[in-house]
């Protein structure tokens, strides 16, 4: 009997505002410990919160990204619990009324290596995740384990750092589809600049809700693996979790609710050691704060500052551009990427095709190999552009094209384009070409000329060829480019030879 | 000099026919010899004071001085106060030297007052005798073996024993009202959000107001002026224009209708303390003001719900004091929890505990509906009753308080008790209202004791005070309860 | 409504207030004296009726996202505890 894994992610986006989202310390990763902590951060008697706008705009943001319902009035409220990072013994979070209602995220599941689940269906495929719900809080400060005699320290510079929590519904059924999730929702974050998605930083954390069950079964106890901070751990852990889970009901042991942490060392997920304490948080409405309303108008505006989404995106790439499902899902990975393939796209209208093969080919082969962003390529849209220009009206080949992508993205002193406009590009690459000597030949007297000799010089495999032996087609081509030092166009290099070879 | 009002202090100070060094002098003086026997102040510091009166006497030598320039206020010692240690009355911040200004007292620098000292208060703002306080009780001026009220009672016998100009208090459930009628002063809680609650210790976050304890409802208006304003760090401060609440002062009376709601004559009320109030009603009538019966039905429930929701928000409120990053930390502990357990438990006081305990116990799993939920719509059922009330009156009149100064340690062992001497004065906070109490009066002397005062009631419509202080004043021009004093120390 | 030691030791934990058993029995006897009080609240017919939070109806000020705060560490931790190395020192947080 088979096993079904059921998924849920909780995740804390840290909102990229300059403020705190109660007060005006800054946020700003790294500072020396407790010097961004003001007198509401540490919680000094008679202090108040007062609500970042900020933070707001951007839980509005996503919510209107993911299509959800933003709530016209929604509360804050104290969740009450001890702990050293926790100021205040409480944190201010939203619980009965959060900011952002129910909304949902395609995805596209691409099978992960070693995943089991859906090692039996290698095929990509689309999926769409509902989002429960998204909601406002602020972060907690952290525990320095560093032995300070014995003693914990205490940094409260990240307490009070806006978060929003985004939870989704159970709908996952893989580590793949928990990662695709995962990637799309980070991606989207700071496609909207909500988030800088920095997940070292912590700004940008998983928690994920594993459950196992027969299929058709209601669903089974859970264990929450908390604060993964990056996708491949994610993967890792819910593997490791999910089969933990089957082996223990299978051997006749039950799951009980746990919180659980994933240790990267061992690859293993462990329940936490404090002692499991009845949580009783006590939530109840911050009489600190009034209910936060947002009005039609304020909720357009935030609507109008929106970037096309990357879900948009795809659709208008599809049907008006007429690339594949999944050129648009690769172009649409980041919001860098899209604006790289549409600032290409401008100056070489109608290559779409092209602009795309390009920037999923060789641009991202060279920016993995060099562990670099797309924001960080040498090579410019507009470059791209012309130079798909020049093999669009036949002055180089694919092949010299290559070279001359390479020397665009390693170019010597000399090689350097100077200046941003398409007459300037254009000379550069021009004499770039002529340079290199890759300039097609596409006089069409020299073709012949050349297709003659080898005609004549093979006479044989020309025999084999009328006779029937098609394949030997490739043969001629190559012979005939090697005879060009690659610089015939193909094209007509083809018409002529098929023309001559049929005899 | 010392029963000058501030309207006369003010006066003296910007004729300079004294100093504001001389005046600060004169109340030093007169705390360091009082005070041991009254404990109304926790904290003095001369110097500090000293050198706001002379910051304050070059203003008034400059000619830029405010009404309250120069004058010396005392200050509850619930107010963080930079620079001054700010207990709140608790061995938990016995040792805590405020590092910020509360926006009132910031108010009070801006016009050039000066901190006189800070008084003490029950602790946490909790309890009604002033009994609760780490440092001690404060004694009832008019009668050392009897409780000023709480929890602004330090205040409340500062002003009647004449140890400061005027004072500050807060009111979560009359803390500032009861021991105002108690000591026989003059003591007004504003509408929820006309004072900034910023760097006051939080109790019951939605019900708290800081508002000012005086000898005359004209003092209480310039006090008043000074701590009312917008504040942006305090989401529940209200914008609204400022306001000078002495504006009307002088208004007649004439048609002036008083509700007075049946509920609030009932049992439970003591005879002397229903005679005083009924003779200032006859009072009221005199000046040309008529009487409406009213009714606020659902005012016996307010004790009960005012003990639901102000423990459970300041069972919340409290979590801060967690012996990390300010305040008391016991000296030994075996663990986290243990070092929590222990400064906590060694830090608060009993009363602040208990109520520490019922709030935890409201809100906790499986009890928020039956308690807290429904405490807040009751909350809403007792407002509402002050809103039909206020169709047919212009301001409710009634006891503060259902008897007069009780004897220290009388209700020490029965929190019941005690809870039940708020019964007038909680519905108040409840809705949110503005509430005064003036002395009206003395209640009955017995067993060789004098006559304790009487304080009258006066609750008005949201945003009323400049009335209600009109009404005030009306009625100490027409009488001098407002003016006695107790007999010298 | 009744309260055992046992209520009163779980609400104790909660809040973090270490009790004797002596005064977890005295606590227990107050509280119930105070519910009994409070109990009188459970007759009344609440349906239809929105629970009052505050006490105006305003909607929440919202602040501009602008960092006002300057660094005052030395002078905060003046008064706390113990610190070193400008951390709150607590006894050690097992996880």
């Amino acid at each position: 009997m088979t096993w079904e894994i059921v998924i849920g992610l909780e995740v804390h986006a840290q909102l990229s505002t300059s403020s705190k989202i109660f007060c005006g310390a800054p946020t700003a990763f790294g500072a020396e410990p407790n010097t961004q902590a003001d007198a509401v951060s540490i919680a000094l008697p008679g202090v108040l919160p007062v609500l970042n706008k900020g933070a707001v705009e951007r839980a509005i943001k996503f919510g209107l990204a993911v299509g959800a319902h933003i709530a016209p009035r929604s509360v804050f409220a104290r969740k009450n619990y001890f702990y050293p990072d926790l100021p205040k013994g409480y944190q201010i979070s939203q619980f009965d009324l959060p900011v952002v209602g129910q909304g949902a995220l395609t995805i596209q599941v691409e099978p992960l290596s070693g995943d089991a689940a859906s090692a039996g269906s290698a095929q990509a495929y689309e999926k769409v995740v509902r989002i429960t719900r998204a909601h406002l809080e602020e972060d907690a400060g952290k525990s320095l384990h560093e032995d300070f005699h014995g003693m914990t320290g205490i940094d409260l510079n990240r307490a009070g750092t806006p978060l929003l929590e985004i939870v989704s519904e159970p709908d996952m059924r893989s580590a793949a589809e928990a990662v695709a999730y995962a990637k799309t929702l980070h991606s989207l974050v700071r496609w909207i600049g909500i988030c800088d998605g920095n997940m070292q930083e912590g700004s940008f954390r998983c928690d994920v809700n594993v459950s196992v069950r027969r299929p058709g079964e209601p669903l089974g106890t859970r264990r929450e693996i908390k604060n993964l901070n990056s996708f491949k751990f994610m993967q890792q852990a819910i593997d490791y979790e999910a089969q933990w889970q089957i082996d223990t009901i299978e051997n006749g042991g039950k799951i009980h609710q746990a919180t659980v942490l994933f240790n990267p060392d061992t690859g293993e997920t462990l329940a936490m050691r404090s002692k499991e304490e009845a949580h009783d948080y006590r939530y109840f409405p911050d009489p600190d704060l009034l209910p936060l309303d947002i009005s039609e108008e304020w909720k357009e505006q935030v609507r109008a500052t929106l970037p096309e989404l990357p879900q948009a995106k795809q659709t208008r790439y599809v049907n008006e551009l007429g690339l594949s499902a999944y050129d648009a899902s690769t172009l649409t990975a980041s919001r860098e990427m899209a604006d790289f393939f549409e600032a290409a796209l401008a100056k070489a209208p109608g290559q779409a095709k092209l602009c795309a093969n390009w920037i999923q080919g060789e641009i991202s082969a060279r920016l993995n190999r060099e562990n670099k962003n797309i924001t960080d390529a040498p090579i410019k849209p507009i470059q791209l552009a012309v130079l798909i220009g020049r093999i669009v009206d036949g002055t180089i080949s694919n092949s010299a094209a290559k070279q001359i992508f390479d020397h665009l993205w390693t170019p010597s002193v000399a090689e350097l384009i100077i200046g941003d406009s398409l007459e300037e590009v254009t000379r550069g690459i021009y004499t770039l070409i002529e340079a290199k000597g890759l300039k097609q030949v596409s006089d069409s007297g020299a073709i012949e000329a050349l297709v003659d000799e080898i005609i004549a010089a093979n006479a044989d495999k020309v025999a084999e060829y009328r006779s029937g032996k098609d394949k030997l087609f490739g043969f001629f081509v190559g012979l005939a480019m090697k005879a060009s030092k690659g610089k015939a166009n193909p094209a007509q290099l083809n018409d002529v030879l098929k023309r001559k070879l049929a005899g | 000099m010392l029963n000058s009002s501030l309207q006369q202090l003010g006066s003296a100070l910007r004729a300079r026919k004294i100093s504001s060094v001389e005046l600060t002098r004169l109340y030093l003086d007169r705390i360091a010899a009082l005070n041991p026997v009254l404990n109304a102040y926790i904290t003095t510091n001369a110097e500090a004071s000293l050198a706001q009166a002379r910051d304050a006497d070059a203003r008034l030598a400059a000619g830029t001085a405010d009404a309250l320039t120069g004058i010396p206020v005392a200050q509850k010692d619930i107010f963080c106060a930079k620079g001054w240690r700010t207990t709140c009355g608790s061995k938990m911040l016995a040792n805590f030297v405020s590092p910020y200004d509360a926006h009132v007292i910031e108010q009070f620098n801006n016009v050039g007052a000066v901190n006189l000292g800070k008084t003490n208060m029950d602790e946490f703002a909790m309890g009604s005798s002033n009994e609760t306080s780490y440092f001690g009780a404060v004694k009832n001026p008019y009668s050392q073996d009897a409780v000023p009220g709480g929890s602004s009672g330090g205040s409340a016998c500062a002003v009647a024993a004449r140890l400061c100009a005027a004072a500050t208090g807060t009111d979560t459930g009359g803390s500032i009202r009861q021991p105002a009628a108690l000591c026989g002063i003059s003591g007004l809680k504003p509408t929820y959000g006309t004072v900034s609650r910023y760097g006051m210790i939080a109790f019951a976050s939605s019900l708290d107001q800081a508002g000012p304890m005086a000898r005359s409802a004209e003092d209480l208006a310039l006090m008043l002026n000074v701590m009312t304003g917008f504040d942006e760090r305090d989401s529940t401060s209200l914008q609204r224009a400022k306001e000078d609440y002495a504006r009307d002062l002088a208004k007649p009376l004439d048609g002036l209708r008083i509700g007075l709601p049946k509920e609030f004559f009932a049992e439970g009320l003591s005879n002397d303390v229903a005679q005083a109030v009924n003779a200032a009603i006859a009072e009221y009538k005199k000046l040309g003001a008529s009487i409406v019966e009213i009714s606020l039905p659902n005012s016996r429930l307010s004790v009960p719900v005012y003990y639901v929701l102000a423990p459970a928000e300041a069972s919340s409120n409290l979590s801060r004091f967690d012996g990390v990053r300010y305040g008391y930390r016991a000296p030994e502990y075996s663990d986290l929890t243990d070092m929590y357990e222990k400064s906590r438990a060694q830090g608060f006081g009993a009363e602040v505990k208990r109520r520490i305990m019922i709030g935890t116990y409201v809100l906790s799993h499986g009890y928020y509906d039956a308690y807290y939920l429904q405490a807040q719509k009751i909350r809403r059922l007792i407002a509402q009753d002050f809103t039909d009330a206020f169709r047919q009156c212009d301001v409710i009149m009634g006891p503060t308080s259902p008897s007069t100064a009780f004897k220290l340690g009388e209700k020490g062992d029965d929190p019941v008790q005690m809870y039940l001497s708020d019964i007038y004065t909680i519905a108040v906070n409840l809705a949110g209202l503005p509430g005064m109490s003036i002395p009206c009066g003395f209640g009955a002397a017995n067993n060789g004791n004098p006559g304790m005062p009487v304080g009258l009631q006066i609750i008005g419509n949201y945003f009323d005070e400049v009335r209600m202080l009109n009404v005030a004043h009306q009625y100490q021009l027409a009488t001098d309860w407002h003016s006695r004093a107790p007999q010298e120390l | 409504m009744s309260i055992t030691n046992t209520d009163v030791r779980k609400v104790a934990r909660l809040a973090r207030l270490a009790m004797s058993e002596t005064e977890i029995e005295t606590a227990r006897a107050q509280l119930a004296g105070i519910f009994d009080l409070i109990a009188e609240m459970q007759a009344v017919d609440t349906r239809n009726i929105a629970p009052m939070s505050h006490a105006q109806d305003v909607s929440q000020r919202l602040r501009e996202d602008v960092v006002t705060a300057t660094n005052q560490r030395e002078l905060f931790q003046s008064i706390a505890p113990q610190v070193e190395a400008g951390l709150y020192l607590v006894p050690q947080v097992i996880e």
